[in-house]
């Protein structure tokens, strides 16, 4: 008996500490719009020195809520906190990388890119006006599309997302309706549509669910080669998505340090820009004294290192001159 | 004679029906188990248990740290659960017996072996995860304790009543105290039932995700601390099942597999230690 | 009678300590309450008790939640779930107690046991991958072009035929219960004495007519338990139905339309609430399934242990 005590005891006490020991660990969890480069970042950055990022894809909500509760080393939000609303959490912010939120749909036959909407056409089938392919607004945009008499399933997040927080910003924003109806927001009281979990879920949905339409960070639909649509942007262009249209869109943002770079980057004047671009942020908790600065190593390192594998992926890396800015803001609340 | 044969008629129809329901059910366990079998056994390569996770997009990712996560924490909570649970089954077949303070706890134990597993999750989350700070696999493995010990402590108590009264009385009658006559004859005759308890109760946490996904969450590396957040199987599979990656979707059926063959096989052992032990039921 | 062995020290101590081990599950009932309850005050102090449970309001945007949409999907889910289960699940308990020859009895009891062992999420993940694209592609479109054009049930199969909706999540959850409702439902029919069945075959009773007027009425009362703890199972499943039902907080006529249920409502967002009352809108939501699956459960028991007592006197 007293020998399998302290057999246990001493089990248990290895694995408080765990066995592997030196590893160190870095725990983060939120947005699924940056996963695919955070994870390659974190990859890479495990092979460089040893230490781990766990990142964990559970939504921008899901982000900030663990971050409020203490609960991991650094959230990640697509949606910017308010300067307020961070003072009152005790939170630091700064961006990370620039991406662009796209509307994806599941037609066979039909091209990627081969359908554009106008902000207001999109608006409409969100909000359930508009609910087979073949209706005429939809038609006398696409007069060359064969498009056929089938229902439309929208497809959406179920989870705190910022992607939708991306998306729901740029309809509140282009549609008078949709900001009445709906407003905009990590979560959204949807009026049509069925709800996937992540960036992931309304992927594989999207990819499952015939005549669909979603949206998705646009890395997700190039690793899982969904078809896009083209969207009319605010300067009157049908554009595509890509990095090119993403980097457009980020030219135009100036973000300033001083409100914690609070700064949506959706229906950006640009010529070319991608309508629904925005940055996405980390989150740290200010009194986090001890894993503050190595996860800011470890964002400073992806900042030096990580450009390729980022446009690898379609995003866009911060500008240089924003990158040091960041620096300074790290400066400033003494972690760097 | 027109009745006669209407009750003959009335009676095949039943039957026949019957026996389709039966067909019915077995028709699902092959058709899953058929599935399992085959998606699994074409995704499972040593990578997947020499492995960990890499980004989607890198070729040869496995789930080495989910497997030995899932182990981990069912391994402490079973640790935590079993001897809560015997002991607990102890009082109510022993010191406890016939009172009513017994049977009313026999009974909730009941109603807490079906109780949402979500809900034991949000429980521990409240008071392991928010307080403390973090995810970490402790906080799995209590979730997991929590749903295991009234499993085990019902099938104790019962194993225990089976066990004759008789046989106490000959070990009181040698002067040995209660203690000793629970640790060294009671135990004794009643091993194999409370073994299969616990071998059912473990098949029965090994398949968990709900209780996990807020305590033990996840983990993209290989963790032996339990103090943090750690991988585990089930969890795992919830997550790439849900995502759109085609290696995920593999990586998916090959631990399903590989959980399914655990938790039969422990049930299949559990029934042959019964069977072996209490002969034919 | 154990009274008087307390004497001795160590057994006072042993007789303490099992006690209290037997007391933890007291202590984690009260104390899921206890804190599921101190955990969602904010929302009951916020939304009340009734407004709450009939608000159909799951908007966190205005921050304004109710637990009517939830409620609505788990009862459909659960009622379609025990639809089907129940009928088959009496049928396979028939066949193994009174058709099966007796070198299958013992087989097909183990199959079914086995599939009551399999864990939920491998249910949920396969009713996503294998499942969907069937109901999707042909059931839908055929109990469409069938049942749809009947009026009055015609409504409940509207819209377009996915898959992913509470119909295809029902049918999982009843294959998930169809094994457990199964095996007590065999369990309660073995309890019929078997001179009673001999006597009334000894009358030239058709084997249908000893179930139906021997059997059945002699376990009605396990049976029922059996039929209520699997509605109880039903209630608190998660992983079966969190792959295919779309997380969707709207209530719908249709059955092939998402919806959300208590556990998938809790699974998708519970690590995600952003804001105070929306979590503890949430845990408002586990304080409502633990109660609402306690009380079912216990009336369950409740059948079940008059049915055992029945025949141990």
């Amino acid at each position: 008996m007293k020998t399998i005590l302290t057999l246990v005891a001493a089990i248990t006490l290895i694995f408080s500490f765990g066995i592997a020991g030196a590893a160190e660990t870095l725990n983060g969890a939120g947005a699924s719009f940056p996963y695919p480069v955070y994870s390659a970042w974190g990859y890479e950055y495990n092979k460089a020195t040893g230490i781990r990022l766990n990142y964990q894809s559970i939504g921008s909500g899901g982000g900030v809520r663990q971050i409020i509760n203490r609960t991991v080393d650094f959230g990640a939000s697509d949606a910017p906190l308010k300067p307020e609303k961070l003072e009152k959490e005790n939170l630091m912010q700064f961006p990370a990388v620039i991406g662009g939120v796209v509307p994806v749909v599941n037609l066979p036959g039909i091209e990627p890119g081969a359908i554009k909407l106008t902000s207001n056409a999109l608006c409409k089938v969100l909000l359930g006006d508009i609910t087979y392919w073949d209706n005429k607004i939809i038609k006398k945009l696409n007069p060359d599309v064969p498009l056929k008499h089938k229902k439309i399933t929208v497809v959406r997040r179920s989870d705190g997302s910022g992607t939708t927080a991306i998306f729901t910003t740029y309809l509140s924003q282009v549609c008078p309706e949709w900001k009445e109806k709906v407003g905009a927001g990590k979560a959204v009281k949807w009026p049509v549509g069925i709800g996937g979990k992540g960036n992931e879920g309304v992927a594989n949905y999207v990819q499952k669910v015939k005549n669909s339409i979603g949206y998705v960070e646009f890395a997700y639909a190039k690793q899982n080669k969904l078809s896009y649509l083209r969207l009319e942007n605010a300067a009157g262009n049908f554009v595509k998505p890509s990095f090119e249209s993403f980097q457009d869109a980020a030219a135009s943002g100036d973000f300033d340090p001083s409100k914690h770079f609070y700064l949506w980057l959706t229906n950006a004047p640009g010529k070319n820009a991608w309508p629904i671009s925005g940055a996405t942020f980390i989150l740290l908790a200010k009194e986090k004294k001890e894993s503050n600065p190595k996860v800011v190593k470890f964002f400073d390192w992806a900042f030096k290192n990580g450009d390729d594998t980022a446009k690898r992926l379609v995003y866009v890396p911060l500008p240089e001159p924003l990158k040091n800015k960041v620096r300074k803001y790290w400066k400033s609340q003494g972690i760097y | 004679m027109t009745r006669e044969r209407k009750r003959k008629i009335e009676s095949f129809i039943a039957l026949s029906l019957s026996t389709l329901a039966a067909l019915f059910g077995l028709f699902w366990l092959v058709f899953i188990l058929g599935d399992v079998l085959i998606e699994g056994i074409e995704a499972l390569s040593p990578a997947l248990f020499l492995n960990d996770p890499v980004p989607p997009g890198v070729a040869g990712g496995g789930l080495r740290n989910a497997f030995v996560g899932q182990l981990m924490i069912t391994f402490f909570a079973t640790l935590i659960g079993v001897p809560v649970g015997v002991l607990g089954g102890t009082f109510l077949a022993e010191y406890a017996r016939g009172s009513k303070v017994a049977r009313v706890i026999s009974v909730l134990s009941d109603i807490m072996v079906s109780v949402p597993s979500i809900v034991i999750g949000t429980f521990i989350y409240a008071i392991l995860v928010k307080p403390v700070g973090h995810f970490s696999g402790w906080a799995g493995s209590a979730a997991l304790a929590i749903i295991m010990i009234p499993v085990v402590l019902r099938t104790t108590e019962d194993m225990l009543s089976l066990v004759p009264w008789t046989l106490r009385e000959a070990a009181f009658a040698l002067g040995a105290p209660y203690y000793k006559v629970i640790i060294q004859v009671v135990y004794r005759g009643a091993a194999a039932g409370i073994l299969t308890g616990i071998l059912l109760s473990i098949a029965r946490v090994a398949g968990e995700t709900a209780p996990l996904l807020f305590t033990s969450f996840n983990n993209s590396y290989f963790s032996t601390n339990m103090n943090e957040p750690i991988a585990s199987l089930t969890v795992s599979i919830f997550q790439y099942a849900m995502g759109p990656y085609d290696s995920w979707h593999a990586q998916a059926w090959a631990a399903s597999l590989m959980i399914t063959v655990f938790i039969l096989m422990l049930t299949i052992l559990g029934r042959v230690i019964i069977r072996w032990r209490y002969g034919k039921r | 009678m154990p009274v008087l062995f307390k004497k001795n020290p160590i057994d006072v101590a042993f007789s303490i300590i099992t006690g209290l081990a037997s007391l933890s599950v007291l202590v984690f009932i009260i104390g899921i309450l206890y804190v599921l309850f101190t955990e969602s005050s904010p929302a009951i102090e916020k939304f009340g008790v009734m407004k709450f449970l009939t608000s159909t309001d799951w908007d966190p945007v205005r921050e304004s939640f109710g637990a009517a949409t939830s409620l609505y999907g788990t009862a459909v889910a659960t009622a379609i779930a025990l639809f089907i289960a129940i009928p088959v699940a009496i049928g396979i308990a028939v066949f193994i107690t009174e058709i099966s020859p007796d070198f299958l009895k013992s087989p097909i009891g183990i199959a079914i046991e086995l599939l009551a062992a399999i864990p939920s999420i491998i249910y949920g993940m396969w009713g996503l991958f294998v499942l969907v694209p069937i109901m999707a592609d042909y059931i839908e479109p055929a109990l469409q072009s069938t049942l749809g054009n009947v009026p009055l049930i015609g409504i409940l199969f509207e819209g377009t035929p996915m898959g992913i909706d509470l119909l295809t999540a029902g049918i999982i959850l009843s294959i998930m219960i169809i094994p457990f409702t199964a095996s007590i439902s065999r369990d309660a029919f073995n309890l019929t004495p078997e001179i009673v069945k001999e006597s009334a075959y000894a009358l030239g009773a058709t084997k249908w007519e000893v179930v139906k007027n021997v059997v059945i009425p002699y376990s009605k009362l396990g049976v029922f338990g059996g039929i209520v703890l699997s509605l109880g199972r039903a209630l608190g499943e998660t992983m079966a139905v969190a792959f295919v039902l779309g997380n969707n907080h709207q209530i719908t006529t249709s059955l092939l339309d998402a919806a959300a249920t208590i556990t998938v409502t809790l699974a998708n967002e519970f690590t995600e609430a952003d804001s105070d009352i929306y979590l503890a809108s949430l845990f408002y939501l586990a304080l409502i399934l633990f109660v609402l699956s306690f009380i079912t459960l216990a009336i369950a028991k409740f059948f079940l242990l008059k049915a055992e007592r029945k025949f141990s006197r």
